[in-house]
């Protein structure tokens, strides 16, 4: 996903819990991020500061957390288990690009290193999603 | 967990798009993506601002209807797709070259949100989509994602091929989304199997595009394309169910 839709997504979402959960104000927002989304976390923080609205009653000082969760995938061919480096070793920029933007082309790029199969589950460290907004009522 | 992020973007992503028409059939073969290239060439040709979002994600082929060959969407806040023949063209063809992507169903479902939350389609009067077959996870993502879809459903007139587009309106009609019309592809001879079909779902039923030996010709060639005997009578349908 891109750093800018993924920090508008954030914001977004954030808003929308916050006035689920009562909250006037945000103080803190948690997003957890899979490693195969190849997120930079430099240009995710970039990105933050240029959505983030100058004026909002509910956005001051807000302190946004990134965590990357690895990658784990599971071969469906022949059971083994792996993470992204066994499986991509080094990817060129434009494969590396393309699971950037479209996480699921890991099926395209990547192969199980046991026996090569394209057809693996991933485990963990995909997606994209918020896992606290805190702030005061 | 809170939330994904992506799905709160991907209306704002189409907020300025005017009609979003998704080309849809149910079965394989039976010329939806030459119905959405012509019909997205045929719509930039009387002067409306057109995308084209090819979503055969396993299968896409409009590039090469339509002889499109751009370099990489620019990224600015997202990706822009690029302009070719007039029409702004997205497809997974960009990212993935000629390589395979065997993607099973919940990859499907993850790289279509994926698509409709980095794509800035910008202003267009239409967003035509190409659909893949069947009835699987990017139609039921289409219909959750894309409420204000109208679906434009293709069909020939072999018994074979009724029958599943007649599983697809019972399915469209049970959602109650908008119907288009049914538009009959690749017609060989006389009859009225598709006609009838459509009307027995009281929709409209948009014509018959002849079947049109000229058309593998004209592959790759925008301009060609537009010439052939399909294409011209694609043009028909456009001005009298699209730009009325």
């Amino acid at each position: 996903m891109h750093e800018f839709a993924l920090a508008e997504g954030v914001i977004s979402t954030a808003l929308d819990v916050a006035e689920k959960e009562g909250l006037k104000r945000i103080s803190r927002i948690g997003v957890a991020i899979g490693e195969l989304q190849q997120i930079e976390k430099e240009l995710f923080a970039q990105a933050i500061t240029e959505i983030m609205p100058e004026e909002h009653p509910q956005l001051v000082d807000v302190d946004v957390d990134l965590r990357i969760e690895p990658a784990r995938f599971r071969c469906r061919s022949c059971g083994g288990e792996f993470g992204f480096a066994e499986a991509g070793g080094e990817l060129a920029e434009e494969e590396s690009e393309a699971i950037h933007f479209i996480p699921e082309l890991a099926h395209t790029y990547l192969r199980c290193p046991v026996c090569e199969s394209p057809d693996f589950e991933v485990t963990k460290g995909r997606g994209v999603w918020i896992e606290t907004v805190e702030g005061s009522e | 967990m809170k939330g994904d992020p992506r799905l709160s973007v991907i209306d704002r992503r189409l907020e300025k798009v005017g009609r979003i028409i998704a080309v849809t059939g149910g079965k394989g073969g039976i010329g939806k993506s030459m119905v959405s290239s012509c019909l997205a060439l045929n719509l930039a040709r009387s002067g409306q601002k057109v995308g084209l979002l090819d979503l055969d994600l396993t299968g896409p082929c409009d590039h090469l209807i339509l002889g499109i060959d751009s370099p990489f969407p620019e990224e600015e806040f997202g990706l822009v797709p690029p302009l070719a023949s007039g029409i702004r063209f997205m497809s997974i063809t960009y990212f993935t070259g000629e390589r395979p992507a065997p993607l099973r169903g919940t990859d499907v479902s993850n790289a279509l949100i994926e698509l409709l939350a980095i794509v800035q389609w910008g202003e267009l009067d239409f967003l035509v989509i190409d659909m893949p077959p069947g009835l699987g996870d990017a139609l039921l993502d289409a219909l959750r994602l894309l409420r204000r879809a109208e679906f434009l459903v293709v069909s020939t007139a072999s018994r074979v091929v009724l029958e599943t587009v007649k599983r697809s309106l019972d399915l469209l009609g049970q959602v109650g989304v908008p119907i288009v019309g049914v538009l009959e592809n690749m017609r060989r001879r006389e009859g009225k199997g598709v006609e009838e079909l459509a009307l027995q779902n009281g929709l409209l039923f948009l014509g018959s595009l002849p079947f049109d030996e000229e058309l593998e010709e004209a592959l790759g060639d925008a301009e060609q394309l537009t010439q052939t005997a399909a294409a011209s009578a694609l043009m028909r349908v456009v001005r009298n169910a699209l730009l009325t």
